[in-house]
């Protein structure tokens, strides 16, 4: 079985913080990590080879230093890593990323064989989009699964899968046949922690580079002038002001205040 | 047969254990590297300056690519009481020429470029993996154990890198626990600052230049300890090490320490307006010479802080750790040609490290730590007294200079008694001198 994870290297939403007086990001000494949502789908990869065999290959699209999220998803136990980096790819859309992904995945079925799973995380965390991993299966036309939280069941001889899904009144379980995208949510699994062998072979491997000299990829379709996606403004949402503690020493005290006192004050702020 | 995953397994991704995995890989040894933090340098903190000699010789001219920040043109000694300060001052343009003596650093970028040179080299890094005990065999040590599952590895020599508190050397006997009158609780605060401020108000003419400043004296209420302030290329690092008995006994915490260092008059004004950026805290060997543990034992070596190799009245540390980092790699690669792995034959380390530079300096100030505990007023009345007295000299409030004279003399003899203060001359002589 062979599984393509594709992942994106995101600044770590957590510790990034807004300049409220340019209303801009400060991205200054925000370490770089993989999109979490893309991190349980190659954890979930891994577990499928673990139980049924085969090999995951994973892809990002990104500057030279995403090398160092390709080399933690190998230290998860992936098994190839392939960097699609050119310049030519600077400042795409979603359309034009997924168009990029397609091809760079083209080529790692040239050389690795053909995918039956494909996976990524239900959106990065940077744009909250959703909409490159679908790219991607629209491309591909192969079947596509959002939202996954659990692989129920694979028949390796059927070639089916189950999946179930977060649907909004609560969750559906799918049967598809491969190839397929699935695109996870968290929940899907536990990050491990991977064993000493996966991270001494991650030291040991190295990541092949793909670009448009040894890669089909045509540049008209990339970056940012080919991206149909235009911004047009940007804004900063208003910085909340910390809500008053209440703390009148017991449990009961407390709950008495806010008895006696929340009409009054819903009425000051205008919302009675 | 014997289990043999690698030549050498190194704990700890620290400078010692950095430069041995550099010597060992560039000689073709199979050699990985263990760190527990993040990346190389995530876990590492140190005052600020790098000693550039040990480096120099092992990547020749590294600080053309490495990140340093400002070679140190100026070095401050100041003796603070809580209103003033008397210095002394050395700042040379002789400083200002390559190779450099020493740079301002930041251990976390410094280590991270580092460790890249020696995977250049061929060791292997792995990272975010705890060491939990050594793997021992017939006496022997033979590899590690991780917190990694299938996480044991076997080597023909594993060398404990492992830092100030060593929980290897620890489990194989080799030393005690660490009293607390040896270690220092270091703390340091990186400010933010722009380049022009910096270089205005430590008169530097470039951003490549650096000045630094070390601080003790009455100020710190008789605890043995330093405080420092050295210039990066746009912050300043500040920070403060105290023996962690003496935080003991006076109750007290070193960020309020800090705090009262920061507020210092004649310290305020080199950090106003500037932003901290970064909160570190860090355990600082003090012991010295005689707080020097085993170095080695079958199949087994140790480097940098987990020998307490540091020299704190030179505040040399990170240089003197690449040295021993150098040594034990050579001792293996000498042990390698035999295939005899042997405490015997390890034993080599030993010799190499007693002829080092860093252990005759070490060696020099053996004492020092024990005087300092015997005669602490060397830190506190001995400065206050100077300090007054040139405040005295220098105010003209119609005593003469003579009468001022004639007034310190006795109030020395007072104070101190100069029988006495012959006897402390003899002793930072003969304990420090000789």
């Amino acid at each position: 079985m062979h599984l393509l994870v594709f992942i994106k290297q995101v600044p770590d939403a957590s510790q990034v913080r807004v300049n409220y007086n340019t209303g801009t990001l400060i991205r200054e000494g925000v370490p770089a990590i993989i999109n979490p949502f893309d991190k349980h789908a190659i954890e979930e990869a891994v577990r499928i080879k673990e139980k049924f065999s085969g090999t995951v290959s994973v892809i990002t699209m990104g500057p030279p230093m995403a090398e160092s999220s390709l080399k933690e998803a190998l230290s998860m136990g992936v098994d190839n890593a392939y960097l699609l980096s050119d310049r030519v790819f600077a400042g795409s859309d979603t359309l034009a990323t997924s168009y990029a992904l397609w091809a760079g995945a083209k080529k790692i079925i040239e050389e690795k064989g053909d995918v039956d799973i494909f996976l990524s995380g239900k959106q990065a965390i940077d744009g909250d989009t959703a909409q490159t991993g679908p790219g991607i299966a629209t491309r591909f036309d192969i079947p596509l699964v959002t939202y996954a939280i659990a692989i129920k069941d694979i028949d390796l001889k059927k070639r089916t899968i189950e999946i179930v899904r977060l649907i909004e009144s609560g969750a559906e379980t799918i049967e598809t046949t491969f190839p397929c995208f699935i695109t996870v949510e968290e929940e899907i699994n536990k990050i491990r922690y991977a064993p000493l062998p996966y991270l001494i072979r991650a030291a040991r491997a190295t990541i092949k580079i793909l670009n448009t000299k040894n890669t089909k990829i045509d540049s008209s379709k990339c970056g940012l002038k080919n991206s149909p996606t235009k911004v047009k403004k940007a804004f900063t949402p208003q910085k909340r002001e910390r809500g008053e503690m209440i703390n009148k020493g017991s449990m009961q005290d407390t709950l008495n205040f806010l008895y006696e006192n929340i009409e009054s004050t819903l009425k000051d702020m205008g919302k009675i | 047969m014997k289990r043999k995953d690698f030549d050498v397994i190194i704990v700890g991704a620290g400078p010692s254990g950095l430069a041995a995995g550099f010597v060992l890989a560039k000689a073709g040894v199979n050699t990985i590297i263990i760190e527990r933090g993040k990346f190389p340098g995530s876990k590492n903190v140190m005052g600020g300056i790098f000693y550039t000699k040990a480096m120099d010789d092992l990547i020749p001219e590294f600080y053309k690519e490495a990140p340093v920040e400002r070679h140190i043109i100026e070095q401050n000694l100041w003796f603070m009481d809580d209103v003033s300060h008397l210095g002394v001052s050395f700042k040379s343009q002789k400083y200002n020429s390559e190779p450099f003596n020493s740079f301002s650093v930041f251990r976390a970028k410094f280590d991270r470029w580092f460790a890249k040179k020696v995977e250049q080299m061929g060791a292997l890094i792995i990272n975010e993996t705890v060491v939990t005990q050594p793997i021992v065999e017939g006496g022997k040590v033979v590899g590690v154990k991780t917190d990694r599952p299938d996480g044991d590895l076997y080597a023909d020599v594993v060398i404990g890198a492992d830092g100030v508190n060593s929980f290897l050397a620890k489990q194989l006997g080799l030393r005690n626990k660490i009293k607390p009158n040896i270690v220092a609780l270091a703390v340091k605060e990186v400010i933010g600052l722009d380049k022009e401020k910096i270089n205005d108000r430590f008169q530097l003419r470039s951003d490549k230049e650096g000045a630094a400043y070390e601080m003790t004296g009455p100020f710190l209420d008789g605890m043995e300890g330093m405080a420092w302030l050295y210039t990066n290329s746009s912050s300043i690092s500040i920070g403060v090490g105290v023996v962690i008995q003496d935080l003991i006994e006076h109750k007290t915490n070193p960020n309020d320490l800090l705090e009262k260092i920061k507020a210092h008059p004649s310290v305020a004004p080199l950090i106003e307006g500037g932003q901290t950026k970064e909160y570190l805290a860090h355990m600082i060997p003090e012991g010295g010479y005689y707080a020097t543990p085993k170095l080695f034992t079958d199949g087994f070596l140790t480097t940098g802080d987990a020998i307490m190799f540091v020299n704190n009245v030179n505040r040399e540390g990170s240089n003197l750790a690449i040295e021993s980092g150098k040594l034990a790699a050579k001792t293996y690669l000498e042990a390698k040609q035999t295939g005899d792995f042997s405490s015997k034959s390890l034993s080599r380390y030993q010799d190499k490290i007693r002829k080092s530079f860093a252990c005759k300096d070490l060696s020099m100030y053996k004492n020092m730590p024990k005087l300092l505990e015997e005669k602490r007023y060397f830190l506190t009345k001995y400065p206050q007294f100077f300090i007054d007295f040139v405040y005295d000299w220098f105010s003209v409030d119609g005593v003469s200079k003579p009468d001022k004279i004639k007034k310190a003399k006795k109030e020395f003899g007072d104070k101190f008694g100069y029988v006495n203060f012959a006897k402390d001359l003899y002793a930072i002589w003969r304990y420090m001198i000789r």
